[in-house]
């Protein structure tokens, strides 16, 4: 056997591709989350900040920046699909007749419903990316980000949506971030502890402070001028 | 105090590996509460005999929980509800009278069923077979003592050696996975000096070998330590997974001759 060439298609190769992209996929949603606090900081010289940081966004590194981040990013995405695609059936051909009424003694709802969770969130980031970049379903002004946000944050369906995402990030984060640890052998009793305190306080941060957003813009504490 | 049962069995049957299978209904009356689990199935399979038709069929060996032959799904869970218990260590007074318990064999399609509740787990073989071996000098015996190893080490390479390959790892697995079990057998060698020359082989045609006989993949649900009978822990899958990820980095290729 060519011991070489077997490590990407391994089990364990897999799962290793799965941690790596999900480390970037989670090290993106922290930023994406800080970077979108601006939206609490009050307008300089009629500037709001939010909008100067798109600036930034768009023109770091003379504007390659955030084609090299869009890069990595849909590499990564791209990755994690195709190997949650590939392991999943896997698992599928691994037991191909189910159990009359199993019972589960250890394993969470959020870890037995990863690829929902995953697939919902797939759809989601579609609708964010045709929402606030391309400019789809509320209405929709060029460089105006914090206008464009508290508009589309005030129509309630497209507010529920992000929050019901949201909830499947938490469950989705949280059971891949401790998972990926296991996965690349981060197992250690002194800081096994600590693996889940560090999952649950990741995904706690990020979905929460995310969750603010739509419910700020609702409850009318962030509005236009 | 012994209490008689009336039980409803739910028993999975199926001829041989071709037959699709299906449950079929057993009436186990006057059941001791004495009695073990295989020894319930011994006396319903007694009456089953009388009236000429064929006993269930299931694996068992030692009854005393050491071998690993024992193991059906009872009631969803195998080895039954009860903790770091096998099938024949579990007795009847964890039920109740008029109770319904239903009769699974391991599901997996690296443990194909034979007959009822009877699977045919040589997969498992063949994973050892691949590498979970030492190369040990046949000749005459080393000074005792000649091999330190930290008491930690020993404590936890013996932790893992507990595994009797039963497979309840595999079928409690949303995934059918035997992360589990290959995991122990990397650890239980992989802690000692005596497992060390192969340390990196191993791992690499240890999974090499459970991919090929079709198992699952490990998504970390941890309902393989929670239904194994002898509690080996999910550290041993950590473990596996960098033995595994340092081979695939370090491992050299063989060469035709020379060269390093």
């Amino acid at each position: 056997m060519k011991r070489e060439a077997s490590f990407l298609n391994s089990s364990i190769g897999m799962k290793v591709i799965m941690a790596i992209t999900g480390i970037m996929l989670v090290g993106f949603v922290v930023g994406h989350m800080a970077g979108n606090l601006q939206i609490y900081l009050p307008a300089h010289d009629g500037v709001r900040p939010l909008d100067d940081y798109a600036v930034f966004l768009r023109t770091m590194l003379h504007g390659g920046g955030i084609w090299i981040a869009r890069g990595g990013l849909i590499v990564a995405t791209a990755l994690h699909v195709w190997a949650a695609v590939r392991l999943t059936k896997m698992n599928r051909d691994a037991r191909p007749v189910a159990y009359h009424a199993p019972v589960y003694k250890a394993s969470t709802l959020a870890s037995r419903t990863m690829r929902v969770s995953g697939a919902i969130l797939a759809i989601f980031v579609v609708f964010h990316i045709l929402h606030f970049t391309v400019g789809k379903f509320t209405p929709f002004e060029e460089g105006k980000v914090y206008q464009n946000v508290v508009t589309g944050f005030q129509v309630p369906w497209v507010s529920g949506f992000y929050i019901l995402a949201m909830l499947c990030l938490a469950s989705h984060l949280r059971h891949g971030i401790w998972s990926l640890m296991q996965t690349l052998g981060f197992n250690h009793p002194r800081y096994n502890d600590l693996r889940l305190k560090l999952a649950t306080a990741i995904t706690a941060l990020v979905v929460l402070v995310n969750i603010s957003f739509p419910l700020a813009v609702l409850f009318g504490y962030v509005k236009l001028s | 105090m012994e209490k008689h049962l009336n039980l409803t069995l739910q028993v999975w049957r199926q001829k041989n590996a071709q037959d699709p299978g299906g449950f079929k209904n057993y009436e186990a009356k006057g059941i001791s509460t004495e009695m073990s689990f295989l020894e319930m199935l011994d006396v319903v399979n007694e009456g089953i005999i009388k009236k000429g038709e064929a006993p269930i069929t299931f694996d068992h060996d030692c009854r005393e929980g050491i071998c690993g032959a024992c193991g059906m799904v009872i009631n969803g869970r195998p080895h039954g509800l009860r903790e770091r218990t096998t099938a024949c260590q579990l007795h009847m007074r964890s039920f109740n009278d008029g109770d319904v318990i239903t009769l699974e064999p391991w599901r997996a399609s690296a443990f194909p069923v034979l007959r009822d509740l009877l699977v045919d787990r040589s997969s498992f073989d063949r994973i050892i077979a691949a590498g979970g071996f030492i190369s040990a000098p046949t000749g005459s015996a080393q000074d005792a003592n000649c091999l330190p190893i930290p008491k930690d080490n020993a404590d936890r390479a013996m932790d893992a050696a507990a595994c009797i390959g039963c497979g309840a790892c595999v079928a409690a697995c949303p995934n059918a996975s035997a992360m589990l079990f290959v995991g122990a057998k990397v650890s239980h060698l992989g802690l000692l000096p005596q497992g060390q020359p192969e340390r990196t082989s191993r791992a690499l045609d240890m999974v090499a070998q459970m991919d090929a006989e079709g198992f699952g993949t490990c998504t970390n649900h941890g309902e393989c330590e929670a239904s194994c009978p002898k509690g080996i822990s999910l550290d041993n899958i950590a473990m596996l997974n960098r033995d595994y990820l340092k081979a695939s980095l370090t491992y050299r290729p063989e060469v035709e001759s020379g060269g390093f």
